[in-house]
């Protein structure tokens, strides 16, 4: 384990309580000392009540997942004292409201410190002072001076006016010198980096993909847990000239994305796994007219409405199986907040090249959780690469034709308002001049010649996305192969197991479709024991590992409560594997933290 | 010796697509073609400033027939293709075209938000009443007791009313068009392009395959123009009154025409002195990438 700063923050409450606003404190606290930032927040679909359990990790290194411990539980109710301080170990630090709030059980060696916020802050009717006071007990722990705490509160609540910002600062003043006088800070106080971060959710990073990308219309319906990226949008459509609407269905949203993307915009869209079965038909309609339109599925616990807070990995199938027939699609899984960001702008270069549509496949773990990112790495001027495209008429053909028998299949595509390159798009079959041959004459030698023409487009995809590669040692005893989100756990996995003396290495999947195949068996060739890890009950990619290439895995780790994977949620799966205590080749793990 | 398309008037024949329609002889789908044809030569339109979008069914093949940059999208979903086109380039004229089935039925719900949203669209139903492609079923403009091959004990359900649909529902130019006025449907397609906003024209349109109901003779023996009456195409009640009257006495004409409510694009803030968004160069420049980073911070 690092010998560095790793700590981790659990605030709990009730939705409604407040949760936000000293989550979001103090990740600006944390991130302006350029430490990192991993937050995970589980909630439920409730707007009042339930139980809300925000996991902030901060780390003086890249934080890959939302860890494994809890350091300081800060409880908002006695629900959340009552659920989760069993969790705590030696050393650690359970925050509450002693006025309302009761300590249960609890391991030897915990940290209670009870604030009498009433008594304190001289606060009766002002139900979030008891946030605003745990600031001030937080800030003392971490060994933080107050004025850091006083700069966080004046920015968060400045809109608010001078007098909301000074009763803040008086109360969290009040706490944090009652907790000076009678709680414990850490031996070692939380570090600082010469370099301040920044701070975002997938979903914005997302959006922000979007934007660097050149996407100028953009559309909806909102569904949790996608809706992050309208709201950038939305927020930002005005500053970048983008087209934000709100539609109807996402029937409405695919088709209409459609529409300004055949004009020439770029177009994205982003759904969740339900949203996303509404628009697969515009989806084979977008390979069908040759209009490449990037959409977004975030995906959730599911089947049909499901579990619309938590995350899983169960719409791979949904993915590669989008829409009736046979046609060439782009699906692509990035592994963090980061990496979705820059990978929109290459989908849309690969989409805008081959002239498909582009599946970009995030999942609520990546686009609702809350990261740190070097500013420095944010860069919003990605290459853009249109392909084939005409947008004015320079250089006409004498004789346009828009679906152009052409060598590598793809033809030179005009946009709606350039003269002389009238043509029709159509989900129906139709020949190189975009007319019809579905409805009369139907011509089996035409309709061979289209499906190849667009097939031979994606031959040299592959030399364009980079191959799945084996990273860690070679040789080593177990291979871990995941996709998408799990890459980050599936790391911190590993450097538990080295610790244990357990050699790992691991195949991260994020290129889905078209599948680097051959690539893939040779990362695996040297494999002793391969272990696919997914967050979904049947094995969705173990089963398209097998299709694609053959290789059946040795074993399973898989979850699919609704839950993320934490490393030890992995790292026992591996052990279980290894030690031969998976008899049936599948082993879930078992959620210990019940939100 | 060469000629310079763009300084010729072009006549309706300039409009005619690559391939003759494969609609039946006699199809009333005939006569709305060749009233778009010769409005939109009458407008002085180029081919290549207009996108025409269809659905899916045998009035929904009318983009390949009309020479223009043409659309012809999923069931239903020709609306919202629409819509997305003319958000994004505002400067194009756009047609939509389509039956009453793929505009009234798996349609319904973008007919309603685009009448809401008056998008600039100018929206062509060809009304037969019946499924014609699918051989002869029931649609959702067919009428009570009308018998069809999914209806052979006669039709039970109501016809919806597309001109006080459109209405209620926010279109800003509602009209009906019968394929057997040629010079009345010219005369509406040409005021519904003129129209800024979403303009409606249901257009009877004879099957003649499969609704031996609704007729041209029908038609004949019942239509009588508004104009004829003098109606007052600002007076909504009024449009609805006249809308709703079937059995004796159909109208067709300008129902109802709503000339200050101003369309989604005019409305949208980002296109204020600004070209359509499709024209618009696409990498943000970094004063505003450091702005977006700087509030993250």
């Amino acid at each position: 384990m690092s010998q560095g700063f790793d700590f981790t923050i659990v605030i709990g409450g009730a939705a409604g309580q407040g949760i936000a606003t000293p989550g979001n404190i103090l990740a600006r606290i944390f991130v302006r000392r350029g430490l990192h930032l991993h937050a995970y927040n589980a909630y439920q679909s409730i707007i009042r009540g339930g139980h809300i359990l925000l996991t902030m990790r901060v780390r003086d290194q890249e934080a890959l997942s939302h860890g494994d411990r809890m350091d300081l539980l800060l409880c908002l109710n006695q629900d959340t004292m009552t659920r989760h301080l069993r969790h705590l170990g030696p050393g650690s630090y359970a925050v509450y409201n002693t006025d309302t709030i009761t300590p249960v059980d609890h391991q030897e060696g915990v940290n209670l410190c009870g604030l009498p916020v009433i008594e304190v802050t001289g606060e009766r009717r002002n139900r979030l002072a008891q946030n605003t006071a745990a600031l001030g007990v937080i800030v003392h722990i971490l060994g933080l001076d107050f004025e850091v705490l006083e700069s966080a509160l004046t920015l968060q609540f400045q809109r608010k006016g001078d007098a909301v910002v000074s009763s803040n600062v008086s109360v969290a003043r009040k706490a944090f010198d009652y907790a000076q006088e009678n709680f414990p800070a850490l031996a070692s106080p939380m570090p600082r980096s010469p370099s301040p971060l920044a701070v975002w959710t997938g979903n914005e990073a997302l959006a922000m993909g979007g934007a660097a990308a050149g996407v100028k219309f953009y559309c909806a319906y909102p569904m949790s847990p996608s809706t992050g990226v309208l709201h950038w949008m939305a927020r930002n459509a005005r500053e970048l000239g983008i087209m934000v609407r709100q539609v109807e269905d996402e029937i409405g949203v695919a088709n209409m994305a459609i529409g300004a993307a055949h004009t020439g915009a770029r177009a994205m869209c982003a759904t969740s796994g339900g949203g996303f079965a509404l628009m697969t038909e515009a989806i084979g309609s977008a390979s069908m007219m040759e209009i490449p339109v990037v959409f977004i599925n975030v995906m959730r616990a599911g089947p049909s409405t499901g579990v619309p807070t938590k995350t899983e990995q169960g719409d791979l199938w949904q993915v590669l199986g989008a829409s009736q027939g046979d046609f060439e699609r782009i699906v692509v899984a990035p592994r963090d907040a980061h990496d979705a960001f820059a990978t929109i702008p290459e989908v849309f270069n690969l989409a805008d090249r081959y002239q498909c549509p582009g599946i970009v496949v995030s999942d609520l773990l990546i686009s609702e959780g809350t990261f740190s990112v070097p500013p420095e790495k944010i860069d919003m001027t990605p290459p853009i690469e249109r392909g084939k495209l005409i947008r004015d008429a320079n250089g006409t053909p004498s004789a346009y034709q828009r679906y152009l028998d052409t060598p590598d299949g793809i033809s030179p595509r005009a946009v709606p308002g350039v003269p002389g390159h009238v043509h029709v798009v159509a989900t129906d079959e139709h020949d190189e001049d975009g007319v019809l041959i579905s409805d009369e004459f139907t011509n089996p030698l035409k309709r061979r010649q289209m499906v190849e023409k667009r097939a031979r487009k994606m031959e040299d995809y592959l030399t364009r996305v980079p191959p799945p590669v084996l990273e860690g040692d070679t040789g080593a005893d177990v291979t871990l192969v995941g996709w998408g989100s799990t890459a980050g756990v599936i790391a911190e996995a590993m450097e538990q197991l080295r610790e244990d003396g357990l050699r790992v290495n691991r195949v991260a999947v994020k290129w889905i479709l078209p599948f680097h195949g051959e690539a893939m068996v040779a990362a695996l060739s040297g494999a002793k024991q391969t272990l696919i890890v997914e967050n979904n009950h049947s094995g969705q990619f173990a089963r398209f590992l097998r299709g694609e290439t053959g290789i059946a895995a040795d074993g399973h780790i898989r979850k699919y409560d609704g839950e993320p994977f934490m490393p030890h949620h992995v790292a026992d799966g591996v052990r279980a594997h290894v030690n031969g205590l998976v008899p049936g080749g599948v082993f879930v793990p078992e959620q210990e933290i019940i939100v | 010796m060469t000629i310079d398309l763009r300084e010729k008037p072009l006549t309706a024949k300039d409009f005619k697509g690559k391939v003759d329609p494969d609609w039946c002889p006699g199809c009333g789908d005939f006569g709305l073609l060749r009233a778009t044809q010769t409005a939109v030569a009458q407008l002085g339109l180029q081919p290549h400033d207009i996108v025409c979008v269809s659905g899916i069914g045998c009035s929904s093949n009318f983009p390949g027939y009309f020479n223009a940059y043409g659309m012809h999208t999923l069931h239903g979903r020709a609306l919202a293709v629409a819509t997305g086109v003319k958000m994004a380039n505002h400067d194009l004229t756009v047609l939509v075209t389509g039956g009453d089935g793929d505009g009234y039925g798996i349609g319904g719900n973008h007919f309603t938000h685009t009448a809401r949203r008056n998008v600039d669209l100018t929206y062509l139903v060809m009304n037969n009443q019946i499924y014609g492609l699918t051989t002869g079923q029931v649609s959702p403009s067919s009428s009570v007791g009308m018998k069809t091959k999914s209806t052979p004990f006669g039709n039970i359900e109501r016809p919806v009313n597309p001109i006080t649909s459109a209405i209620m529902n926010g279109a800003t130019y509602v009209a009906r068009g019968f394929s057997g006025n040629l010079k009345q449907l010219v005369t509406l397609i040409k005021g519904a392009i003129n129209h800024p906003g979403f303009a409606v024209i249901d257009t009877f349109s004879p099957c003649v395959t499969f609704n031996r109901d609704n007729t041209y003779q029908f038609f004949k023996q019942r239509i009588q123009t508004l104009e004829s009456e003098g109606h007052d195409p600002t007076d909504w009640k009024a449009a609805c009154e006249k809308a709703m009257e079937w059995e004796d006495r159909i109208y067709t004409g300008l129902f109802f025409e709503n000339p200050v409510e101003k369309p989604l694009h005019a409305l949208e803030p980002i296109l204020d002195d600004a070209p359509p968004v499709a024209r618009v160069p696409e990498p943000i420049t970094r004063e505003q990438r450091d702005r977006i980073v700087a509030r993250m911070m």
